[in-house]
């Protein structure tokens, strides 16, 4: 499976304006997407390729697979390269594959890997992340504590995380 | 930061890249794979910005299989790589240039084995080895003092071997893993024993 964790707070430049934002976007009932940048951007894009994957799930009758769910956000974006969006997700899910997990960025990179973290304090959460990870991963619970872990130690250090962790 | 180097026999094209797909100061991946396969005998190893470099590659990869769908032959590996520069080069005074490094690298069954270089600024050049990226400064010298023209496959792993050693050595940026593949008569091999040799995590 895939373990995702995000933290909730939202700022205007070095404003705080929310604490308890939903930082986790729904695609379709197995595949989701987080929010890092811009939240106008990662919201509005995110439920316009949920729409997509709707639609194309309906046209082939076979659940869209996190693969196609990405790649369709990152050609999305790439169309309006340098025209200032700033979107960093992680398209995480299940398909007929197993598990999914994939980077997109406003640059129109995507890649797939078996850990992310994005955002201003995605360092600090790297930091903990691999070190949890190089002992291996003993349970599913082990690796809910783990993300827990990176969020929270990130949303410690980086002025622009915090609120809560949702995992 | 990438690196990639292509290095010509007398019946083979050796070609190696770094495995390191990284933003700023974080490296996101250490096994990822910058050759794109355009047919059964051409690879297209391709650097640069982040997202331009996919999508390039990616629609010159659908052209090049398209152009097999349609004539029932595949494109030999020089007109891939005219084919390649005329896009790049058409695309340079647009609205929406890619910036991307190239090194095409084929085994056609009437010329033989060709390497071209290329880059963003779409100028192509065939060359009997070639590199990219800031680590071509530290190893083109070395390619120049060990190369010659009927290199056999052993020393052409021997002369990849002292490039990436170099690099090792002497490159202010650590790229921790490679991966390297051979072109022949038979196709698209992969090459184990290189230094750093990519390991999937």
């Amino acid at each position: 499976g895939v373990t995702v964790a995000v933290d909730s707070r939202a700022t205007a430049g070095s404003y705080i304006s929310s604490q308890s934002v939903l930082k986790v976007l729904p695609i379709n009932p197995r595949i989701l997407g987080t929010m890092a940048g811009g939240a106008a951007d990662c919201s509005f894009w995110q439920r316009l390729v949920a729409r997509q994957c709707r639609v194309q799930e309906l046209r082939n009758k076979e659940p869209v697979s996190v693969a196609a769910a990405s790649k369709l956000l990152a050609n999305l974006v790439y169309q309006y390269k340098g025209m200032g969006l700033s979107l960093g997700t992680m398209v995480c899910g299940w398909d007929k594959r197993g598990p999914g997990l994939y980077y997109v960025d406003n640059d129109g990179q995507r890649v797939a890997g078996p850990t992310f973290a994005v955002g201003s304090g995605s360092s600090y959460a790297y930091g903990v992340l691999d070190r949890g990870l190089s002992s291996g991963l003993a349970s599913e619970q082990a690796a809910w504590e783990l993300a827990r872990r990176a969020i929270y130690q990130a949303a410690r250090r980086d002025a622009y995380s915090g609120g809560t962790v949702r995992v | 930061m990438e690196y990639l180097i292509g290095i010509q026999g007398p019946d083979y094209v050796l070609v190696a890249a770094d495995t390191v797909a990284a933003t700023s100061i974080i490296q996101m991946k250490h096994d990822h794979d910058k050759m794109f396969k355009m047919s059964e005998k051409i690879l297209l190893l391709c650097v640069g910005e982040p997202g331009d470099t996919v999508q390039f590659a990616e629609y010159i990869q659908k052209n090049v299989q398209l152009y097999k769908m349609r004539n029932g032959y595949e494109l030999s590996p020089t007109a891939a790589a005219n084919f390649t520069r005329r896009n790049l080069a058409d695309y340079l005074r647009s609205r929406t240039p890619y910036h991307v490094n190239l090194l095409l690298a084929g085994y056609d069954d009437h010329e033989g084995p060709a390497l071209y270089y290329m880059d963003y600024l779409a100028a192509l050049a065939k060359a009997p080895f070639a590199a990219h990226g800031y680590g071509a400064f530290l190893t083109l010298s070395i390619l120049d003092r060990y190369y010659k023209p009927d290199i056999t496959r052993e020393e052409a792993v021997e002369l990849l071997k002292k490039c990436l050693e170099e690099l090792q050595k002497r490159f202010i940026l650590n790229l921790t893993s490679f991966n390297a593949r051979f072109i022949d008569k038979e196709g698209i091999h992969e090459v184990d024993n290189i230094p750093l040799a990519k390991v999937e995590s």
